[in-house]
């Protein structure tokens, strides 16, 4: 009898909830054939099952929330009797009521009302004094439990409503309050003349599939990740009491969502070509939209790049995206007088804010980083250049 | 209804009590010649004579002690002490003579003393002058102590006290005196250990009593211009303790303020909070929030005295933070 | 230091003004023969009370009234059945010259649901309040203003009873003395305080000499700050204290004023049954003051009288023997009190 758990999607994850389940007991199961529909505080992913067979059991059942690693379901193997009654069920690591559960910060009325509720209190954000779940934690959790609806609500005219946070929306919340609070941020601006950048992703453009085209951010991104690859004190994080060096360069993309923001990562950056990049960006984006990440989709992130240029705006400043140490903030390529040679022409410039935690790196490093990006973004052809032994 | 003051619902029912029972007598400094430092007693010495109206010397603990002994042998002595700082030098014989003779006796003798007089802050009174003793007296078994807040409660609480059996702290309040208000007439008493809903109201729930009452409830007047409705009790009596309509109170609203003019540590809002602990554990939305008086003695400058004394703000502010408002 | 205070105990024999001749209270013989018989008791009861302290039967602390048994007889010799009284912790004798049933006094003591306060109060709180005793008070000097109001009270009744008041020297230098003791002064010279202030000056407060706890060591002077009159009485002679209480507990009921006696007495036994080694006193000072012991002095005048002799004497002696015996046999085999009686009497009942 093969176990499906709950895997852990991402490094703060410490549970998940089964939103669906798309098979049934009794149902045949194929490897790598998705059997159940989880959501996690970032993303709502379909797990693939591990092995061929027959859905034996149900562990956790829609709607429920378990424990990284926690048995949710088994899967009998070929030969196996898919009997519930032959099944031994490993308790689960740490069981849902319990010393741990007694751990989370919840007023008593809280917890009474998980209990009556049947939700688990980890399951739940709390908004009280040092996250204490209050009632209305438990009240909106137990709201939440159906999807959040697609379209944005409208308070009635002259009325206000009081949306309960998502879980999304708690984490972003929580995350990026953490990290206000915490990261001593400085900012640095450059203007980056676009057009030779601009001129490049049009002329490969015209000669690629819809599908393989290459946006300005993929030239951001490639831009970056080389230049990260130069400055290594950009690329890293704060571990505690030591700085560390990341022996990659993935960089994280900012994708909105209807639900809130989410940063995937493009892994490698430094070592794909530029076509890589930009294929490996639109299939990520395409499953954020589609709620279908994968774990590893969600960790590993080394530095960020966040995108608004698409809505026109021209300069914006980013927070950063803990425990990264910077993040890049692009506006739009938008044409404005620059002087060329002596003359004022028309040019295309686009605004970069680079945000960096004043912990790991100090201005000049930020800014030998940020010269470096406008120095490729304004010479392309190093982006699509393979530089030998550059592995 | 008849609207007096609370001096005067004290007065009136101290006449109407010796009126209807000979047993009554008064005692305390300057009761009587003086007719009393805040006149609660006042012209009694000539309505009543010395026998009843009895003016003692500055000795606390010898006529806190006579008044037990004059209980024990049946009358029902009302003794003034001058403010409840002063009993501080009776202490021994309320503690050890008033509170427990009855128990060490084995049931033998009745107490039905009185001790009244005002309790907590006056206006710049200072350190000595200034405190709220009603927590050192509800700890001991065998008292009772009561706090009216309102000219009715001082009736009610007052005629309950002087026809019981037992020693009764009668806290009264020099700031309350002259508030005007409305008292039942005819034999209107108060039982002791009822609380009474002052106020209704549904997000929270807030204990006080005595003074503390109408900070409470001019805290949920503004509360109710923010849409929170504050449930305001007012105790009445400290020992027996209304538990029931407290625990009543909080589990319905799930928050609760106390509040209480003396010093925090080991206070009533601290018995208070701990019997809503208790009996509402489960029904708690956050922990009981304590407004009290700062932990320091009494200052004299008006500035640092009202800075040592709860406000009306201060049991905003606490309500808000049950309510995880900013 | 030892000497003197042992000088000191025997002068209120030589120089009490009120020491009485056999003939002045002949009326009374009969009755001190009645009297005679509860002091023996008493001292026995005391001596049993001790034993069974020792044996694990008597928790707390237990203050014996073996010496000063003339005092406490002579005074409740002289009161009328409706007077009433208050003492102190030394209170065992006092419960049983007024009357208190032996078994019941030895059963509190022993904490038993049979005891006076039904095993609530101890050696320290006798109390038979329907015998007019409202209790011995374990505070030194806390219970001298409950006398005075009450005293107070018995007169604003409108009755003439009176109310004793029973004291150590100890306690005249606590507040409560000195307070209280003003207003009965203030009191009684409007007719209002019917009180008799007992000193029952043992000579010590605890283990402190009068003279070390006392910047005035004369009573009389002391008590005549408040107006009270106080007369000095050979503590050690029960006529002669009960032929002053006579006078004291008629001036206070006709005149409504406090009085005083001061009885210069001695304390047998340690103050209270751990005070073993007595330091502050000679074993000396012990055995010279034993040869005045209160019950041989009035047993010296009952002999002269033709009262009692040798057989007598041995009568009452086994007579009394068997009494306490059987106290304490009746305290042994009473129960302890009920877990109900925890929480009884706290407040009145029926409130």
């Amino acid at each position: 009898m093969a176990e499906v758990i709950m895997p852990k999607m991402g490094d703060a994850m410490t549970e998940g909830r089964v939103l669906r389940w798309l098979k049934q007991p009794g149902d045949a199961v194929a490897r790598g054939e998705p059997i159940a529909e989880i959501e996690t505080d970032k993303v709502n992913i379909e797990i693939e099952a591990e092995w061929d067979g027959t859905l034996a059991k149900i562990v956790v059942s829609e709607g429920e929330t378990a424990e990284v690693g926690a048995t949710i379901a088994l899967i009998a193997r070929p030969g196996e009797a898919p009997r519930e009654e032959a099944v031994e069920i490993a308790p689960p690591a740490k069981p849902e009521e319990g010393p741990e559960e007694g751990a989370v910060r919840a007023s008593p009325l809280a917890r009474r009302l998980a209990r009556e509720r049947g939700l688990s209190l980890r399951a739940i954000e709390g908004t009280g004094p040092g996250g204490r779940i209050t009632r209305s934690d438990v009240e909106a959790a137990g709201e939440d439990t159906a999807r959040q609806p697609e379209t944005a609500v409208r308070a009635p005219r002259g009325k206000a409503v009081d949306q309960p946070l998502s879980r999304m929306r708690q984490t972003i919340a929580r995350r990026m309050t953490e990290s206000k609070q915490q990261a001593p941020h400085f900012y640095l601006t450059v203007s980056i003349v676009m057009d030779a950048a601009l001129e490049l992703r049009d002329r490969l453009n015209a000669d690629l599939a819809d599908e393989e085209r290459v946006s300005v951010n993929d030239l951001v991104v490639r831009a970056s990740a080389l230049a990260l690859a130069a400055h290594p004190q950009i690329n890293a994080s704060l571990e505690g009491s030591s700085v560390r060096l990341h022996g990659d360069v993935n960089i994280s993309v900012a994708v909105a969502l209807p639900e809130g923001l989410i940063v995937p990562t493009l892994y490698g950056c430094d070592r794909k070509p530029l076509l890589q990049i930009a294929r490996e960006s639109r299939a990520l984006v395409e499953r954020a939209r589609g709620g279908r990440l994968k774990p590893e989709d969600l960790t590993g992130g080394t530095f960020t790049v966040s995108n608004l240029g698409m809505y026109d705006v021209e300069t914006f400043i980013a927070i950063l995206n803990p425990p990264q140490a910077a993040i890049l903030a692009v506006g739009a390529a938008a044409q404005r007088a620059v002087v060329r040679g002596g003359e004022i022409v028309a040019g295309a410039v686009m605004q970069a804010t680079l945000s960096a935690d004043h912990r790991v790196t100090d201005g000049a490093q930020a800014a030998a980083f940020l010269r470096d990006v406008k120095r490729l973004l304004e010479n392309p052809i190093w982006l699509v250049a393979e530089r030998g032994g550059d592995g | 209804m008849a609207e007096i003051s609370y001096r005067d619902a004290i007065r009136t029912t101290l006449i109407e009590e010796m009126d209807r029972d000979p047993s009554v007598v008064l005692m305390g400094e300057d009761i009587g010649l003086y007719q009393g430092t805040f006149r609660i007693t006042a012209d009694l010495l000539e309505r009543f004579g010395r026998q009843r109206v009895i003016d003692t010397p500055i000795s606390e603990l010898g006529f806190v002690g006579a008044a037990i002994g004059m209980a024990m042998l049946g009358l029902r002595p009302v003794v003034e002490v001058m403010t409840w700082n002063f009993s501080l030098l009776a202490l021994d014989q309320i503690v050890n003579n008033a509170a427990k003779v009855r128990y060490f006796s084995g049931g033998q003798v009745d107490v039905p003393l009185v001790i009244r007089g005002p309790n907590g802050a006056g206006v710049q009174l200072s350190a000595q002058h200034s405190q709220s003793l009603e927590a050192l007296y509800a700890h001991f078994p065998g008292l009772r102590v009561v706090a009216p807040a309102t000219p009715a409660e001082a009736t009610g609480l007052l005629r309950t006290a002087i026809r019981g059996k037992d020693p009764v702290i009668y806290l009264e309040n020099a700031a309350l005196y002259s508030m005007k208000g409305e008292v039942p007439e005819s034999d209107h008493t108060i039982p002791f250990g009822s609380a009474e809903v002052v106020r209704r109201g549904s997000d929270l729930t807030v204990v006080a009593y005595s003074r503390m009452v109408h900070l409470a409830l001019d805290a949920a007047r503004r509360l109710a211009d923010e849409g929170v409705e504050a449930e305001v009790i007012s105790l009445r009596s400290l020992r027996p303790l209304d538990e029931r309509t407290i625990v009543e109170s909080a589990a319905r609203t799930h928050r609760a303020v106390v509040v209480q003019e003396q010093w925090r540590p080991y206070g009533a809002a601290a018995e208070i909070a701990a019997v809503i602990a208790e009996g509402a554990f489960d029904l708690l939305d956050a922990p009981v929030a304590r407004v009290t008086g700062a932990d320091v003695p009494m200052p004299y400058a008006r500035n640092l005295e009202l800075l040592a004394l709860p406000t009306s703000d201060a049991v905003v502010e606490a309500a808000r933070g049950v309510l995880y408002r900013k | 230091m030892a000497k003197r205070a042992a000088r000191k105990a025997g002068r209120g024999a030589r120089e009490a003004p009120g020491a009485a001749s056999l003939r002045e209270t002949q009326p009374d013989l009969d009755s001190a023969l009645h009297w005679y018989r509860k002091m023996v008791t008493a001292r026995l009861f005391e001596e049993e009370a001790e034993r069974a302290f020792r044996r694990g039967r008597i928790g707390g602390y237990l203050h014996v009234y073996s010496g000063q048994e003339a005092v406490a007889a002579g005074f409740l010799a002289e009161m009328r059945e409706d007077d009433i009284f208050f003492t102190s912790y030394r209170d065992h004798a006092h419960a049983l010259f007024r009357g208190s049933s032996l078994g019941e006094t030895m059963a509190e003591l022993f904490g038993r649901v049979d005891g006076l306060a039904r095993g609530k109060g101890g050696s320290m709180h006798l109390f038979d309040v329907s015998r007019g005793f409202y209790g011995g008070y374990a505070i030194v000097g806390g219970h001298i203003p409950l006398a005075v109001g009450a005293a107070y009270a018995l007169r604003y009744k409108g009755g003439d009873q009176v109310c004793l008041c029973f004291l150590g020297d100890g306690a005249m230098n606590s507040g409560a003395f000195h307070e209280s003791l003003n207003m009965a002064g203030l009191w009684g010279a409007a007719g209002a305080c019917p009180l008799v202030v007992i000193v029952e000056n043992n000579l010590y407060a605890m283990g402190t000499p009068l003279e070390g706890s006392s910047a005035v060591t004369d009573i009389p002077a002391r008590l005549s700050s408040y107006a009270i009159e106080c007369r000095q009485v050979d503590g050690m002679d029960f006529l002669a204290v009960r032929q002053a209480a006579s006078r004291l507990i008629t001036e206070a009921r006709d005149s409504g004023r406090p009085v005083a006696a001061e009885a210069r007495t001695y304390r047998f036994s340690g103050h209270g049954a751990a005070d073993v080694f007595q330091p502050y006193r000679s074993k000396e000072e012990v055995s010279d003051a034993r040869r005045r012991d209160p019950i041989s002095v009035l047993e010296d005048r009952l002999r002269e009288a033709g009262l009692l002799d040798d057989s007598g004497i041995e009568a009452i002696r086994r007579e009394a023997e068997e009494a306490v015996a059987k106290a304490a046999q009746f305290a042994e085999e009473s129960a302890p009190p009920p877990p109900q009686e925890l929480h009884r009497h706290v407040y009145g009942e029926g409130v």
